[in-house]
């Protein structure tokens, strides 16, 4: 029982995080319709971010971690203007956003490897490894600041998205963007703040990795996972992604725990294809052709 | 000839292999797929097993491997092809990454550390044969009624529904077709390299290949042709400046979105007519007007 719990909240921590980059893709798609495979490069760039600010510029904790999420937001706003906004001007099919987001996402990987290097970097040690004392479990002091910060991230997004003017503009556009457009919301800004939130969210996610592992060009494979979480849920659906995020956390953990952690990826996959066969909307999402 | 030439060259033929059946699925019929490397590591296993372990001659080894890709393609197809968009894109990216995992950990294949130890039968010559049945067996199927199917669901899936076109059942004869040529090319490639590892078929593979298609130009046989061959070509003239090589090669595939989107060919074909046409214009411009006024009087 005691690892039972030890392993619940384990991936508690792990998909709280998932949930992060997970809710930025879900944004973009709703808007943009289409899977923003250059999410995981941002993601890497707010690691090495935090990295760079924590131990060249030596900058307190919480300032190098705010200040690597706004350097991620800034890096997600600039890849919409190269990548996207020249498509989205064309009203090119969602074909072409997600070759370009790929082509974005290899850049991204090798400007890394080209002028940094490739090797593994860690983070200086900022709390110490000693663990938590619940009782007979022990929680790691990490995963409980990134339980906690992700949740407060998530409040505060769904805060926006549900009781500000920004927010409700954000949600007619993903309703219908060319209806919003007439009603007078000016959706090239709308589109700019959904990535500079997005890469907010991707930054601080960055961030927590790199911590929790060490940082490498490769780092943003990981988004991979967060896709799964998003489809999960369901597509466009910010309460979907969070929601399957956590699951997923949570079943990745017990796989590794009972099973073996080689298995861990290969659970994760074949979820993905058993959510799409039984509920292809995903668990909270809406019929595949009108969007959340 | 040069070994080191033919090497590429080699290697481009297999590359060609899998990008013609993805230009089927993604140029012809408008499916996405980052799942086609999970269809080659089928079939490259499979011909392997087969002609390692069971000592079966090489062509029906390979054609075996994309027999089983194949197979493999219609149990996917059957439970994601009524997905749309993304989702289908999303399940392909899931299935070619299951695969990879699966292969990583069966001993039977080697497991994560790899696999040698297969006899090369791959050479420059065979390579050209499978590329030339191919291309023409390609070819045909899109000027045929199958083809223009296609080419309809591509355009319109809604109308060309309501026009009694079988969307599922074309999706899925696409889907079969691609993964076949997928799995020959995993074959090929597994006689040639002499060595299998999960790895070489990862969704970088996979993310490769339809790069190549989209480079080549969607809905063109050419282009594809064209792509395989520049773009397998390119990274080796490129080693000197190896780490910015990939730097380079994702600028380019950005911009070749943003500025030309149909790719090298634009959906045009460079077929013998269409040459002598384009040869006969030229002809026709040097020649003045009066050849011109002949012409539009016949």
């Amino acid at each position: 029982m005691t690892q039972f719990f030890q392993q619940f909240i384990n991936g508690l921590s792990i998909g709280s995080v998932y949930a992060l980059m997970a809710v930025g893709y879900s944004l973009v798609y709703s808007i943009m319709n289409f899977s923003n495979f250059s999410h995981g490069g941002v993601i890497m760039f707010g690691a090495y971010f935090g990295y760079f600010l924590l131990t060249i510029y030596k900058l307190p904790f919480s300032v190098a971690f705010i200040g690597a999420a706004l350097l991620t937001a800034l890096m997600a706003v600039v890849i919409e203007r190269v990548a996207y906004t020249p498509l989205r001007e064309r009203k090119a099919p969602y074909l072409y956003f997600i070759i370009s987001a790929m082509g974005a996402s290899i850049f991204l990987e090798n400007i890394i490897i080209a002028t940094i290097g490739p090797t593994f970097r860690t983070y200086p040690e900022i709390f110490s490894k000693t663990p938590f004392k619940l009782g007979v479990l022990s929680v790691g002091r990490l995963d409980v600041l990134m339980f906690v910060t992700s949740a407060i991230c998530l409040a505060l997004l769904i805060y926006i998205i549900e009781y500000t003017k920004i927010g409700k503009a954000i949600r007619a556009t993903a309703y219908n963007i060319k209806a919003s457009a007439l009603m007078g919301v000016n959706t090239n800004v709308i589109i700019i703040i959904v990535f500079a939130l997005g890469g907010f969210l991707a930054g601080i996610a960055g961030v927590m990795f790199g911590m929790k592992y060490t940082v490498y060009p490769q780092i943003g494979a990981i988004t991979l996972k967060s896709f799964i979480a998003a489809v999960f849920g369901g597509l466009g659906s910010l309460q979907g992604a969070v929601v399957g995020s956590i699951l997923l956390g949570i079943i990745e953990t017990f796989t590794a725990g009972y099973l073996s952690s080689q298995y861990r990826d290969l659970i994760a996959f074949a979820l993905l294809i058993g959510v799409l066969v039984v509920r292809p909307m995903g668990l909270m999402g809406k019929a595949t052709e009108d969007k959340a | 000839m040069n070994t080191y030439i033919e090497g590429i060259l080699i290697l481009a033929g297999i590359n060609l292999m899998a990008v013609l059946g993805l230009s089927l699925l993604t140029g012809f019929t408008g499916l996405f797929s980052f799942g086609h490397a999970g269809f080659m590591a089928i079939g490259g296993y499979t011909s392997a097993m087969l002609s390692v372990k069971f000592n079966c001659p090489f062509i029906p080894a390979v054609l075996a491997g994309g027999l089983v890709a194949s197979f493999f393609s219609m149990i996917i197809g059957k439970l994601t092809l009524n997905l749309k968009g993304d989702y289908f894109c999303i399940a392909t990216l899931g299935f070619g990454e299951a695969i990879r995992l699966i292969l990583d950990n069966v001993q039977y294949f080697g497991g994560a550390r790899g696999w040698p130890g297969i006899p090369n039968s791959t050479n420059i010559w065979n390579v050209l044969a499978f590329n030339i049945i191919a291309v023409l067996f390609l070819a045909n199927l899109i000027r045929s009624r199958h083809g223009r199917n296609l080419i309809a669901i591509r355009e319109e899936e809604l109308a060309s529904q309501v026009i009694g076109i079988n969307v599922f059942k074309h999706k899925m004869i696409s889907l079969m077709i691609s993964a076949a040529y997928a799995g020959i090319a995993g074959g090929l490639m597994a006689h040639y390299m002499t060595f299998l590892q999960p790895k070489m078929f990862s969704l970088v593979k996979s993310t490769e290949l339809t790069i190549i298609v989209i480079f080549g130009g969607l809905g063109s046989i050419s282009g594809s042709v064209l792509g395989a061959l520049i773009l397998t070509a390119l990274p080796e003239f490129l080693r000197s400046v190896s780490q910015w090589r990939l730097v380079f090669y994702g600028l380019a595939v950005i911009f070749i979105m943003i500025s030309r989107p149909e790719g090298l060919m634009g959906g045009y074909e460079l077929t013998p007519s269409s040459l002598k046409k384009l040869l006969i214009r030229f002809k026709n411009r040097s020649q003045g007007k009066v050849k011109g006024l002949e012409g539009g009087n016949k």
